[in-house]
This record gives C-alpha cells, sequence and structure tokens, in this order.
C-alpha cells in the first residue's frame, strides 16, 4: 500500500575556479560553502559560532535493494573528511567528490520540492557572493546548475522517494522504468551536442537531456560507473522495516521551476500507483537503455518505442497513459499519498505540457528547459548563422546554467514560476514545517552549539555534562511542527527539551 | 547607426509585422498568441544582450569547462 511520498533532491554542482593557473575543484568546493558557513551572524551559522557536521553512523551506500550486492560493482564511497554541514533548514550542503552539493530536506509535496530547490540556489549564489568576496582580485568562484561538462563528464541530480517497504522491488523497477524513459519529454533540461563514447559531439547537434548519454545499465548499484536508470541503494534513511527510499539518479537539474515540480510530481504519483499495484504489466518499455538515449535524441518526440507486448507508442503517448491512470489513482483513492491538493495541480500542468508537446512544444518555453534552451540555442545559430557544431552554441548551454545572476541566461528568459522569491529567501534558512526536517532544522536555530552532529534520520545533542544523547527520527512525517512546534517553542533549554521528548 | 543596429531595427520591424498577422488570425486563442509574441521579444531582447552577457571567448570558455565526474 503507498505511503505518503516524503521528497527530497540532491543537487551536485558544476563549479570553476577562475584566475588560477591550476584550479583544484575540491578546494573551491570547500572554499565556498566554508564562506557560507562564516557569511553571517545567524544563529549556527555565524562566525565562532558553532557549526553543527554532518553524522555518518546510519550510512551504508553499499546495500543493495535486491538483497545481495553483487563482487563487480563499486559502492560509491563516502568521504567523512571533506566539509559538510547541516544548515537550519534541515538541508545538507557538502563536497561530494570534486562538487559542491545540497541536498533539500525533506519535503512533503512537489511544490515544497521547488520551494526549496529554488532556495538551494539562492545559497548557492549567496556561497559564490560570500567567497568572491574574500578572493584575491581577478579570481572568482562560479557555480553551474548543468549535469554535463560537454566532454563525457557527468555530476548528477538525484531524486528521493520514500516507498513502501513491502512493495516488491522488480515491480518498482519496470513501471518506474518506463515513466524514467518517457518523462525525459518535460524532464530534460536540454544539451548541445552528443557525449556517448567514439562519437563526435556534433553527431546530435541538441538533444532533450544532459544525462540520457551516460546511462549503460537498466539496473545497479553504481552512481559514477555504468550507470543504471534503476539504482538499486538501499539505505532509506527511515524505518528498514516499513520504507524503502527509491534513490533516482536519471533525471536532469532543472531550472524551470514548472519541470521540476512536475519531474517530481508525476514521479511520486508512479510510484504510489506502483505501490498499489494499479499500473497495467504491459506499459513496460522494451530496452530501456537505447530507448532511453533514442527518446533523448529525438526533438520531433515521434520516435516509436516498442512495449513488452509488442505494440508501439511515443514517450509522449505512454505519458498521456500514466497521467490518464494517475486521475483515476486520484478519483479513486484521494490525494493523501501523494502531496494532498498538490497533487491536482500536478496532474492538471502534467496534461497542459503533454498537450503543449503535442500542438507547439515551442509554447512550453519557461516551463520545459529543454524548449527554453532550443529557443536561445536556435535564436543565435540563426542571428550569427553559425554551423550547429560551433562552440559558441555550446557556450550557450553552458551559460543557460550559470548561477551567477547577472551572466545567467535562463535568469533572462522570464520563465514561469510557482513559488514567490520572498518565501524561497526564508526557505533558505527555515524547515519545510510538514516533515521531520521542521525538528531538525528548528533545533538547530535554537541550539546550535548543543547538537553534536546530525543526520537525516537521528540528531545528537549535548545533555549536560559529558553525556550525549542520540534522539533517533526514523519516522519522517513525525517532528512537524504540528507535533513538536508547541514542544520547541516552550522549551527553554535542551536538557527541557530531552526530558519532555522521553515523557 | 551601424550595421548591426539597423539590422536589429529591421529585425524587430519585421516582427511587429508579422505578429500583427498573428493577432488578426482569429483561430489562435488570445491568451497564446500574447504570450507566444512575449516570449518572442523577450528573445529577440536576449538575443540583442547576449552579445554582451556571452563569455568573450566563447570557445575557449567551453574548452576550459571541464568537470570531474561525480555523484
Amino acid at each position: 500500500m503507498a505511503v505518503p511520498k516524503t521528497l527530497g533532491i540532491e543537487t551536485e554542482y558544476g563549479i570553476v575556479h577562475r584566475g588560477v593557473d591550476s584550479p583544484n575543484p575540491i578546494s573551491a568546493s570547500s572554499l565556498l560553502i566554508n564562506a557560507y558557513l562564516s557569511r553571517s551572524t545567524k544563529p549556527g551559522c555565524g562566525p565562532g559560532a558553532p557549526r553543527v557536521g554532518w553524522d555518518f553512523v546510519d550510512e551504508s551506500p553499499s546495500l543493495d535493494a535486491r538483497g545481495f550486492t553483487p563482487l563487480d560493482s563499486i559502492a560509491p564511497e563516502i568521504e567523512t573528511h571533506m566539509v559538510n554541514a547541516v544548515l537550519t533548514n534541515g538541508a545538507r550542503y557538502y563536497v561530494d567528490h570534486a562538487h559542491p552539493e545540497l541536498s533539500t530536506p525533506e519535503c512533503a509535496d512537489p511544490l515544497s520540492i521547488v520551494l526549496q530547490d529554488r532556495a538551494a540556489e539562492s545559497i548557492l549564489v549567496e556561497s559564490m557572493e560570500a567567497a568572491n568576496a574574500v578572493l584575491p582580485d581577478g579570481q572568482e568562484l562560479v557555480v553551474y546548475k548543468n549535469n554535463s561538462d560537454g566532454k563525457g563528464n557527468s555530476y548528477g541530480c538525484h531524486e528521493n522517494y520514500l516507498m513502501d517497504r513491502a512493495t516488491p522491488f522488480s515491480r518498482i523497477v519496470q513501471h518506474a522504468t518506463t515513466h524514467f524513459v518517457t518523462r525525459q519529454v518535460f524532464t530534460g533540461a536540454g544539451k548541445v551536442g552528443c557525449e556517448l563514447p567514439f562519437r563526435d559531439r556534433g553527431h546530435i547537434p541538441f538533444q532533450l537531456t544532459q544525462r540520457a548519454d551516460f546511462f549503460e545499465e537498466e539496473i545497479g548499484l553504481e552512481t559514477t560507473l555504468k550507470r543504471p536508470i534503476i539504482n538499486t541503494r538501499d539505505e532509506p534513511h527511515a524505518d528498514p522495516l516499513r520504507y524503502r527510499r527509491l534513490h533516482v539518479i536519471v533525471g536532469d537539474a532543472n531550472l524551470c521551476e514548472v519541470a521540476t515540480f512536475l519531474k517530481v510530481g508525476t514521479t511520486a504519483l508512479v510510484l504510489a500507483m506502483v505501490e498499489d499495484d494499479l499500473l497495467d504489466q504491459r506499459l513496460a518499455v522494451v530496452d530501456p537503455v537505447r530507448a532511453l538515449q533514442a527518446v533523448s535524441w529525438d526533438l520531433t518526440l515521434s520516435h516509436p518505442l516498442t512495449l513488452s507486448d509488442g505494440r508501439t507508442a511515443t514517450a509522449v503517448e505512454i505519458q498521456w497513459e500514466l497521467l490518464a491512470e494517475a486521475r483515476k489513482y486520484l478519483d479513486d483513492r484521494g490525494d493523501a499519498m501523494v502531496g494532498g491538493p498538490v497533487a491536482h495541480e500536478v496532474v492538471r500542468r502534467w496534461e497542459s505540457v503533454l498537450a503543449g508537446l503535442e500542438s507547439d512544444p515551442d509554447s512550453l518555453a519557461g516551463q520545459v528547459d529543454w524548449v527554453t534552451k532550443r529557443r536561445v540555442v536556435e535564436g543565435v545559430r540563426r542571428r550569427h548563422e553559425l554551423d550547429p557544431a560551433d562552440l559558441k552554441l555550446a557556450a550557450v548551454d553552458l551559460q543557460y546554467h550559470d548561477l551567477r545572476p547577472d551572466r545567467s541566461l535562463f535568469a533572462r528568459l522570464g520563465a514561469e514560476t510557482l513559488v514567490d522569491p520572498e518565501d524561497v529567501r526564508t526557505a533558505a534558512t527555515t524547515p519545510p514545517v510538514d516533515t521531520r526536517a521542521y525538528f531538525r532544522g528548528r533545533c538547530l536555530s535554537r541550539w546550535p552549539d548543543k547538537i553534536v552532529t546530525a543526520n537525516w534520520d537521528s540528531m545528537v545533542f549535548e545533555a549536560g555534562g559529558e553525556t550525549l544523547r542520540r534522539v533517533p527520527m526514523m519516522e519522517p512525517s513525525r517532528g512537524t511542527e504540528e507535533h513538536v512546534g508547541t514542544l520547541l517553542d516552550t522549551c527553554e533549554s535542551v536538557e527541557e527539551l530531552l526530558e519532555r521528548l522521553s515523557t | 547607426m551601424s550595421d548591426q543596429e539597423r539590422a536589429k531595427q529591421d529585425r524587430r520591424q519585421t516582427d511587429a509585422s508579422s505578429s500583427d498577422e498573428v493577432i488578426d488570425d482569429a483561430s489562435v486563442a488570445p491568451d497564446a498568441t500574447e504570450r507566444g509574441e512575449r516570449l518572442k521579444n523577450e528573445l529577440d531582447e536576449l538575443l540583442d544582450e547576449i552579445d554582451e552577457v556571452l563569455e568573450t571567448n566563447a570557445e575557449e570558455f567551453v574548452k576550459s569547462y571541464i568537470q570531474k565526474g561525480g555523484e
């Protein structure tokens, strides 16, 4: 049975250190994040204020959802020596490999995800400003919200969905794969060129997604090599007997708010239908890795995909089928497991975007990234009569994702917004009220010097004297404002909080 | 007026006359037309700006944008 879809997005950003001879992306990322953490006098982040680090005690990225770990697979390594902080909005901000990465706090609906994804961008922007203020003249850190350097190197934007542990993993694999292959028509962030090994980059002048070129397997544990469409990492960050967390690595980072909203909102609906076993077994794409790339490379949106029952359908047609099922799901079972009333807006937008893709994709500029980007790329190409392989077009692609407000091409395109900029500013320091992120964020704001470490499912407090107390948070939908708001408002100290929590 | 500026002006005039025609077409929903026209004007303005905003040496910028694989 479907469980409430607690949601999260983790984004690795591209980073460039300008004005130095041999830039080191790891130290640049550390500098960026440290500059943010030291930038202000806000509680928990101020100069001299204690920084709360991440607690790795429950991290086990090599656990495989299939119940075994293949001998030839390489589990992601956890790097514990790098900057790794928890923020007062409940987010995690850290250096991962050679990138700054920000994981949003847990969100209860896809609109909350859009707000937190925007807040994450604003944190990166503020980090750049703080870092550049302390760098010598002539040096600058620049951050890009994309997933590829155009030279075969990719970094991810991962989504997380809380699911019922009892759902057979094979059923998740089948239907999630079909959705991931076909949702690219509105989730793709667009890319100039092709990055398949041994192919000329001009082989595909423009494609729907940043990521499709990098996927080689249908299922697996890896994230950096032989990337699989379905990642099997089994780390629920919650009660493992009740929950699994589907860790989705196949998506692009989106700048269009509508795209982020639909990416997460439609996937939450599909996964709820999988949990309730409502989807037709025949809705399965044959040879999904090739299908993923074929959809990404086809700007006409007409590529026929073969389904397991032998019929063929385009990605958009399959999305219409999923949409029809989602409507039926909401009618029959309500919206409680998929984010409440917001789910109806997901379905409305889903329909509107599919209709737009069929009638006039250009009408979706400002809602769908690949459409938005392609208009600019094509505009520049026509105006300057450039060859499709001209590097100036690749520069336009990169600069679409530039997060500097004065350089971002995306920011100049008047894209449709779903959240208020003032709310975004607030969300950079304030947690969502309707998940356990509320408890984490509020405690960090109130008692930063009493919290030793924190992670997704627990916090360690100084409980007076030498005593440390771990407070488990194994249920993502508890610790909300409704549950603990009054408690946090009325406790005078951590000792009192711990006392009242244990009674 | 430089050739480039003249070209921009010509282009804007062309756009204005072609969008008038679109508005006259009753089969197109007014909202869609309005939105389409607004987006088109925004794109034209952006293309005007883009040479100023775009990294000065596009080729060098693209070549030097190298990231390590992540995740």
